[in-house]
């Protein structure tokens, strides 16, 4: 009980910062794709990332949980510098989460399979406990119903789903979002946006790219805005909408909200 | 027909060998052939050159001279002993360099097989947190295996005939038993080869048909 309690005196206060990067570079051969990111996602924060395609956020979501390496800076996550391999690697990827584009459901494996494998196999769950997790979380995306179907039997916004909560089964400290929604048909965009924004509402940390600008206006604390692998801006959504500073922010959502 | 009826006895023990040289051999080459192929992919560079180097020799080497080799150089040379009873030894040194050979296919047939699967697969296992070896073993290898059903059914019929090159290990498999019929039975030799050959479309063709139907039931919908 005393160890308990000095435990708990002894811990440092939190840092409010829960993902810093700083001064991030990246090349692909010549091409310099991230030029000295800075970045500090604070506990909780929602952080939308917006900018033309190519200007490298997929590579910075990526590089977060380092499906991609850098070549300079450095990335932390809870106070955690980024592993560089192995087993610590895994263990902080067990902590962030991840959403891609394509939904990259495991395909050979029912949905309910999906949500428990790395609660079963990564945080040594019990398999009855991690099933009764994955369906409450199932429900909780919409999906309860369809727990012994595989990926291949779900339309795109029940995949998506399925994703938000194989990642959210994990617990995770954050969770990255690179462009859920761009895959989908139109239909189905809303049914996963309203699911993350119900979980921005809920506290969790998100870092989401995404063009949704409903979403960056309801859900998101803050906008920054990439171009050419720089940060060129960054504000809160009404500020960056409403009144853009820099002129790449101006072109571009002159772009974005004609088509 | 009269010799094959009269012998039926000794030619079910032979082809009961071919069987049991057959199975065993398979499920070897299967493991080594599965740990080979994971070996091929795996980051550290020193796994990945080994397994080219093995595959890229047992590929190129005649199956007679892997199983001299076997025979020959690890059982005699090296006194490699399975067993202090010869036919049992030369049964292991067999099963042996069948192994060593055919899991050179199985890997490169799972390697095909790896390189069917979307790399969004193996990203969302590392993402989740599975190591390296965890997501080899729960995502992608579940997902190759199933996109190689086929070749790897003909894998498996080709080594049930290449079971018939053990007699230079000396094994008294299927086609050691004909050759000695052929000597004893002269009149007879159409007859006999007809014979053995339907006993090898006997072992070979539910193969072919078994693993048909499981490719078709085990894929994989994307
Ligand atoms: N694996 C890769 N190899 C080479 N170039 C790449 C690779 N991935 C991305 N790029 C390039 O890096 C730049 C940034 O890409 P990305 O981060 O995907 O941009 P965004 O997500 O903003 O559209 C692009 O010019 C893209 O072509
Ligand atoms: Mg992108």
């Amino acid at each position: 009980m005393t160890k308990v309690m000095s435990a708990t005196h002894q811990r440092a206060v939190p840092s409010t910062d829960l993902v810093v990067l700083d001064k991030v570079n990246k090349h692909y051969g010549p091409l310099h794709v991230l030029k000295d990111i800075d970045l500090a996602v604070r506990r909780g924060e929602v952080v939308v990332l917006i900018g033309p395609s190519g200007s490298g956020k997929s590579t910075l979501c990526r590089a977060i949980n380092r499906l991609e390496t850098i070549d300079s800076g450095s990335i932390s996550v809870d106070g955690t510098a980024l592993p560089t391999e192995g087993r610590q690697l895994a263990r902080l990827r067990a902590e962030v989460g991840m959403v891609f584009q394509g939904f990259n459901l495991f395909a050979h494996k029912t949905v309910l399979d999906n949500v428990t494998l790395a609660p079963v196999k990564v945080l040594k769950q019990n398999r009855r406990a991690a099933e009764q997790r994955a369906h409450e979380l199932l429900d909780r995306v919409g999906i309860g119903s369809q727990a012994h179907k595989y990926p291949a039997q779900l339309s795109g916004g029940q995949q998506q789903r399925v994703a938000i909560a194989r990642a959210l089964a994990m617990d995770p400290k954050v969770i990255l979002f690179d462009e859920p929604t761009s895959a989908l048909d139109p239909e189905m965009v809303n049914e996963v946006l309203d699911v993350m924004t119900a979980l921005a509402r809920d506290g969790m940390t998100m870092v989401v790219v995404t063009h949704e600008m409903g979403f960056a206006r309801r859900a998101a604390d803050r906008v920054v805005f990439m171009a050419d692998g720089q940060i060129v801006e960054e504000n809160t959504p009404h500020e960056f909408f409403d009144n853009p500073r820099s002129e790449r922010a101006q072109a571009f959502l002159a772009k974005i909200l004609t088509h | 027909m009269d010799a094959l009826f009269t012998e039926r006895a000794t030619i079910l023990a032979a082809f009961w060998m071919t069987l049991r040289l057959t199975a065993v051999s398979a499920l070897g080459s299967l493991v080594l052939g599965t740990v080979l192929s994971g070996m091929r992919v795996s980051p550290l560079p020193v796994l990945r050159t080994a397994s080219q180097v093995y595959v890229t020799v047992a590929r190129n080497t005649p199956l007679t001279l892997v199983l001299l080799f076997t025979s020959l150089g690890v059982g005699a040379n090296l006194g490699v002993e399975f067993s202090a009873q010869i036919s049992v030894n030369n049964y292991w040194l067999a099963v042996l360099g069948l192994t060593a050979y055919t899991s050179a296919f199985v890997c490169e047939a799972l390697r095909a097989g790896i390189n069917t699967v979307p790399v969004g697969q193996a990203e969302a296992a590392r993402a989740v947190g599975l190591g390296f070896g965890q997501t080899l073993g729960f995502v992608v290898l579940p997902q190759a295996f199933r996109a190689v059903i086929p070749p790897l059914g003909s894998i498996l019929i080709a080594l049930t005939k290449n079971t018939t090159v053990a007699l230079v290990a000396g094994v008294a498999e299927a086609s050691v038993r004909m050759r000695e019929m052929i000597e004893i039975y002269g009149d007879q030799v159409i007859q006999i080869f007809l014979g053995f050959a339907a006993g090898f479309l006997v072992l070979c063709l539910p193969t072919g048909l078994l693993f048909g139907w499981l490719s078709r039931r085990l894929a994989v919908a994307r």
